[in-house]
C-alpha cells in the first residue's frame, strides 16, 4: 500500500515539475495530514501550541516546493521526501527552541492526523503579505486569500502570466525567509 | 495563513524551470569557460609547451589537477541532493595518483636533488595564482549550488571549492614550469586547500535551507 502511494505520489511529483498544477495540489495536499501529524507528536512532546505545529507544517512545504528541482524523477521520491522533512522539520523546531532527540520517522509510512479541533495558524496573513513587496503582495493575495488563479490574477493586474509565475516564485522564496525570521 | 491558501500559493508555481542537475552543470561549464579566457588573456601557456607535453611529467599535471576537478564536481552534484550519501572514496583519487607520481620520483631522482625539485621556481606564484583563479568558478558553484539541498551546507561548500580550486590548478599548470610531482604534492594541495576552506565557510551560511 505505501509502494502505491509512493508510485502515485511520484507521479503526481513529475507532472507537477512539467507544470501540471492540479496534480501538483493534490500531492501537496496529500503529504499535508501527514506532516501534520509529525509536527503534532513533536509540538506535543514539548507541551507547544498546535499552531505551531501549522507553522512547522507550511514551513516543510515550502522547503519541498523550494527545492523540488534538486530530485530525479528517475529515483523513487520517497527517501527525497523524508530527507527533505526530516532536515526541514529538525532544523524548524530547532530554531523554535525545541530539542529533537528521537529519530522522526518516514514521511511517507506516516498516518494521517486526525482532523480534530480548527487548523490554528499563527503566521498572520497580513503580517506575511506585509514582508512582501508589489506586486508580489497583490499576486499573494489574490491567489491564497481571494482563490484567483495565476491566469486570472494576471488579467486582474493587466500583467502576463509569465511575470505573475516569476513574481510568485520570487514571492515564494521571500515567504520562506520570512518563516526563518519570524521564528527565530 | 492557512495551509490550504499556501498550497493554492505553490500550485500555481508548479513547473520547475530547471532542474538542479542541469544548473549545476551550467555552472561547471562557465566555470571552465571562465578560467580559460582568464586564462588566455592574463598568463596564457609556456613557450615550450609543445616539447613539454612529450615528457611524462607535465602532463601527469593535468591528469592529476583534472581528476580533482571531476571528482570534486560529482560529489558536489551529489551533495545537493538530500537524499544521497557521501562517498568519499572516489575523491581519493586525485590524491593517491598524485602520491603514486610523487613516490614514483623520488625512485627515479637522486635524493640531492630533491630539495630543489620540492621547492621549485614558483611557489609563490602558484599559492597566489590557483586561488585567484578559483574565485570565479566558485562563485559560480556556490551560487547555483544554493537552489540544492545538501544536508550538510559547509561539506558542499568545499566540494565546490575543491572543484573550483581543481579548474584553476588544471589551467594554472599549464603556465608553471615545475613539473615534477614533488612540487605539485608540496604547493597544489596547500593553494587548493585554501579554496576548500574558503568554499566551506562561505557555504556553512550560504548554502543554508
Amino acid at each position: 500500500m505505501i509502494d502505491g502511494r509512493e508510485r502515485e505520489w511520484a507521479d503526481w511529483m513529475r507532472r507537477a515539475i512539467d507544470g501540471d498544477a492540479d496534480a501538483y495540489r493534490r500531492l501537496l495536499t496529500a503529504i499535508t495530514p501527514r506532516l501534520r501529524a509529525m509536527a503534532r507528536r513533536r509540538c506535543d512532546q514539548f507541551g507547544a501550541p498546535p499552531s505551531e505545529a501549522e507553522d512547522v507544517v507550511q514551513e516543510v512545504l515550502l522547503a519541498i516546493h523550494l527545492k523540488r528541482g534538486t530530485w530525479d524523477p528517475a529515483r523513487p521520491l520517497g527517501p527525497w521526501l523524508s530527507a527533505i522533512t526530516r532536515n526541514k522539520l529538525i532544523d524548524s523546531l530547532r530554531r523554535r527552541g525545541r530539542v529533537v532527540n528521537a529519530p522522526v520517522e518516514d514521511l511517507i509510512e506516516t498516518l494521517e492526523a486526525e482532523e480534530t479541533g480548527a487548523i490554528t495558524d499563527r503566521l498572520d496573513v497580513e503580517r506575511v503579505l506585509g514582508g512582501l513587496r508589489d506586486p508580489q503582495r497583490d499576486i499573494v493575495r489574490s491567489i491564497s486569500l481571494e482563490g484567483r488563479g495565476v491566469r486570472e490574477t494576471a488579467e486582474r493586474l493587466g500583467m502576463s502570466d509569465g511575470a505573475v509565475r516569476v513574481a510568485l516564485h520570487r514571492a515564494l522564496k521571500a515567504l520562506a525567509a520570512i518563516y526563518g525570521r519570524e521564528s527565530r | 495563513m492557512e495551509t490550504s491558501a499556501l498550497i493554492r500559493l505553490l500550485a500555481g508555481d508548479a513547473k520547475v524551470r530547471e532542474p538542479f542537475a542541469r544548473g549545476l552543470l551550467g555552472a561547471a561549464a562557465l566555470s571552465v569557460a571562465l578560467t580559460a579566457g582568464l586564462f588566455a588573456l592574463a598568463l596564457g601557456p609556456r613557450p615550450d609547451i609543445a616539447a613539454a607535453m612529450e615528457t611524462a611529467r607535465f602532463p601527469f599535471k593535468f591528469v592529476v589537477t583534472g581528476a580533482l576537478a571531476v571528482t570534486a564536481f560529482h560529489a558536489l552534484l551529489l551533495a545537493g541532493r538530500p537524499e544521497a550519501r557521501f562517498h568519499l572514496a572516489p575523491l581519493l583519487a586525485a590524491p593517491l595518483l598524485l602520491a603514486g607520481a610523487a613516490l614514483a620520483e623520488l625512485a627515479v631522482t637522486p635524493m640531492a636533488s630533491w630539495p630543489a625539485l620540492m621547492i621549485g621556481e614558483n611557489a609563490a606564484l602558484c599559492l597566489t595564482l590557483i586561488p585567484l583563479f578559483s574565485a570565479g568558478p566558485l562563485a559560480c558553484l556556490i551560487r547555483v549550488s544554493r537552489r540544492g539541498a545538501p544536508a550538510r551546507p559547509g561539506r558542499a561548500g568545499a566540494l565546490a571549492g575543491l572543484a573550483a580550486g581543481g579548474v584553476a590548478a588544471f589551467f594554472y599548470a599549464a603556465n608553471c614550469v615545475d613539473d615534477s610531482p614533488l612540487f605539485v604534492l608540496a604547493w597544489y594541495p596547500v593553494a587548493i586547500g585554501m579554496v576548500a576552506l574558503a568554499g566551506y565557510l562561505i557555504g556553512r551560511r550560504a548554502l543554508r535551507w
